[in-house]
């Protein structure tokens, strides 16, 4: 999954990135560990151990990071990048996200991807899938111009588009696109369960040069008879609609769900679950956030902690605002969703562009990545 | 270039103009050969800094302690001057990297970075040479510029000033927290204790790296390392006091009232840069080693830009001010490094009469009054 629909509004930064060098960021957590850490500050202050052992080893500089092991063509437009996550990493779950950081041009940029291989996998690495997105910087960035040993930034995985804990005896997964990247990786665990359950997948991409996954899904559907596939190409046969779906697989009602694509598709198909009564049944994942209309007049903000100031539109989320001006701005999932991101409002108000509300009294922590400043803002950043 | 001629309100204006043209043109095309270049200096500076501790070890045979206090030494000018007077000043902010930002750095010095950006940043760079609102001029202590009122005091001033470079580090420590504004009755206790306290926090772990702890782990070589560490802080402490003494007292820089500078323009406070700051001329290496502030009239009129890139405007600077009829102060360490202490030694006595300008050197318009 990519979040770049909107190239201004969908960057990502990580709530790790302030951790800088407040305090010793010790790994594995053992007393021991923390207590040599402690003593080798002595020598390394006001540096930490992890600023040296990076010389040696960019993993190993207490900031969380990856190494670009391979970048494999997916499809048409989209690859696929392996990476070994440095110390730190605490792993993730099938279906979750993670904040990648790549250096453009001098400038490190963010983005959220979805990791698109099952967790655990046996050597340690992770995946994450990439399509180039029209006017998408980073994306096309990844696509054309990544290389095997690029040292990237990486944030803990987040997100709920998971699959239950309790085990459900039907699934039924709906995707289009690069939404099928979460789905790959759930998939690619319920494959390695000793009984894979009965599921279906429905995936639809404009063409066959655009499937992502072709080889690899045919290749799980051969070792799991459980798994029905059915690929769909959008340019000859038609967008996948609600009763389309409802005739490919005609037990949807009785299957726990996940869908992953386009806004208006999972409009549509999050309308018809609920009209069947079981909407709590459908899990969706989406690009971007959805937003309301236009307007809003911007003015000057002013990012106090840092000393910054820009001068922002009533469109451009103030987390993109400060990025921009070079401020650290923590950050998760550039959605509304995960409050990685909030910072206290010193002064003025703020349009929240889901709704269109304008809000804010001094003293309120604000989200960041959903608001923007209507007028003058002061920001505790 | 000599001339007394004043620049007219429309000469500032352009002349401000011009400069904003070259910031823009830095700014946008700051990229990846900065960050290249900022990392290196980084990855060098540590890499000498770990090559220079661990040569220390063998510091009992003397040309091991030698070897290793020199590379300490410049590991640790290095740190204050190219890498973390920069980025404290905000100049990588751009490039989004937490590992090198002005809000997560704290450097290798006795004051802590954000006490020191806060006096420096605000204080020095905003008010730069304005009497009595920028406490850099003499830190407090000296009498640097014909306009400070003289007193008694400042008849020990030469000695005063060795002694502040030899303590540098430690002098600015103090000096940020501001102990005469207490002592007029201007910054209450309540602010300045916490900050002495942080202050002396620091100051713990600094002297308990380089006093105790590679001493210690030295073993036999506890002494030699010792003095080495010590020997390294006083060079970083006497370079780094002639830089910055060099880069606003020499002859020719000049002071302002607050009157002065009521009202001024985008020009006007470029000229104020220019004209309160002095460049010391020399090769790359020393450019590296002074953390570029051999730029400083460039570093003062754009104090966050890459200080990498200082190197490559200073001629288009000094065109400009030549096509406006400025004056451009610079001259070689040795020049200014004497122009400052003959001046810091003229004026421990009383005297003399501040900017008549038949006294004052070539090229020195009286700045701003009428323009303003």
């Amino acid at each position: 999954l990519w979040r770049e629909a909107d190239p201004v509004s969908a960057r990502h930064i990580v709530a790790v990135g302030t951790g800088g060098r407040t305090g010793p960021v010790v790994r594995g957590g053992s007393a021991l560990g923390r207590r040599l850490a402690g003593a080798a500050g002595w020598l390394t202050t006001p540096l930490l151990p992890g600023d040296y052992f990076g010389l040696i080893n960019p993993l190993w500089s207490g900031q969380l990071q990856g190494l670009v092991e391979s970048v494999q063509a997916e499809a048409r437009d989209a690859v696929s990048i392996t990476i070994r996550p440095g110390a730190g990493w605490r792993g993730h779950r099938a279906g979750q996200y993670a904040p990648i950081g790549v250096d453009i041009d001098g400038v490190r940029r963010w983005r959220s991807y979805s990791l698109s291989d099952a967790p655990h996998r046996c050597d340690g690495r992770i995946r994450i899938t990439v399509k180039a997105v029209p006017g998408g910087v980073v994306s096309a960035h990844l696509v054309r111009r990544l290389t095997p040993g690029t040292i990237l930034g990486l944030g803990q995985a987040q997100g709920v588009f998971v699959l239950p804990d309790r085990r459900a005896p039907r699934l039924l997964f709906v995707t289009a696109g690069s939404g099928i990247t979460p789905v790959m990786a759930m998939l690619a665990e319920l494959a390695a369960r000793p009984d894979p359950p009965d599921t279906v997948l429905v995936h639809s991409a404009p063409t066959r040069a655009e499937v992502i996954f072709s080889a690899e899904l045919t290749e799980l559907a051969a070792r799991w008879p459980g798994l029905r596939l059915v690929l769909r190409h959008s340019r000859t046969q038609g967008r996948l609609t609600a009763s389309g779906l409802a005739e490919l697989c005609p037990d949807w009602v009785e299957r726990e769900s996940w869908a992953c694509g386009p806004t208006g598709m999972l409009d549509e198909l999050t309308a018809r679950w609920q009209l069947a009564g079981v909407g709590t049944r459908l899990r969706t994942e989406r690009f971007a956030t959805a937003r309301a209309g236009h307007g809003g007049v911007g003015g000057k903000v002013r990012f106090i902690a840092s000393g910054h100031a820009a001068d922002a539109d009533g469109e451009t989320p103030l987390l993109s605002v400060g990025e921009q001006a070079g401020v650290l701005m923590p950050s998760g999932c550039r959605m509304g969703i995960c409050f990685s991101c909030v910072a206290r409002l010193e002064a003025g108000r703020v349009r929240d562009l889901r709704t269109g509300q304008e809000h804010g009294e001094p003293g309120d922590l604000i989200q960041t990545c959903v608001s923007a400043a209507a007028g003058p803002v002061d920001i505790d950043r | 270039m000599t001339s007394s001629r004043q620049p007219s309100p429309a000469d500032v204006d352009e002349f401000g103009r011009a400069l904003d043209a070259v910031r823009q043109e830095v700014l946008a095309s700051r990229g990846e050969r900065d960050a290249r270049y900022i990392r290196r200096v980084i990855t060098v500076q540590r890499g000498l800094d770990a090559g220079g501790r661990t040569v220390l070890f063998a510091s009992i045979l003397p040309p091991a302690w030698l070897a290793g206090t020199a590379m300490l030494a410049t590991a640790k000018i290095l740190e204050n001057m190219e890498i973390g007077h920069n980025v404290l000043h905000g100049q990588w902010d751009w490039m989004g990297d937490p590992q090198i930002h002005s809000s997560t750095w704290e450097w290798d010095s006795a004051s802590p970075a954000d006490q020191w950006k806060h006096s420096h940043n605000v204080g020095h760079h905003t008010w730069t040479n304005v009497i009595g609102r920028d406490r850099d001029i003499g830190y407090s202590a000296l009498r640097v510029h014909p306009e400070q009122p003289w007193h008694p005091v400042y008849l020990a001033q030469p000695v005063y000033n060795l002694i502040l470079a030899a303590l540098f580090e430690y002098g600015i420590a103090i000096y940020d927290v501001e102990l005469e504004r207490v002592w007029r009755g201007e910054k209450s206790w309540r602010q300045a204790l916490p900050q002495a306290r942080a202050v002396l926090g620091k100051i713990r772990r600094q002297a308990g790296k380089d006093y105790l702890a590679f001493p210690l782990l030295a073993g036999p070589a506890f002494l030699p390392v010792l003095l080495a560490n010590a020997t390294a802080n006083l060079a970083r402490n006497l370079w780094s006091h002639t830089i910055i003494f060099n880069g606003h007292f020499p002859d020719g820089t000049q002071v302002f009232s607050e009157q002065q500078i009521q009202d001024e323009t985008r020009g006007q406070w470029y000229l104020r840069q220019l004209l309160g700051s002095a460049n010391i001329e020399g090769r790359p290496l020393f450019h590296i080693l002074s953390g570029n502030l051999g730029h400083q009239i460039e570093h003062h009129l754009f104090p966050d830009l890459p200080s990498n890139r200082y190197t490559e405007i200073a001629p288009r600077v000094r065109e400009l001010c030549q096509r406006y009829n400025l004056p451009y102060n610079s001259g070689t360490l040795t020049q200014q490094t004497t122009r400052v202490w003959k001046r810091v030694i003229r004026l421990a006595l009383p005297g003399p009469r501040p900017a008549a300008p038949d006294t004052a050197p070539a090229a020195k318009p009286t700045p701003l009054t009428d323009a303003a």
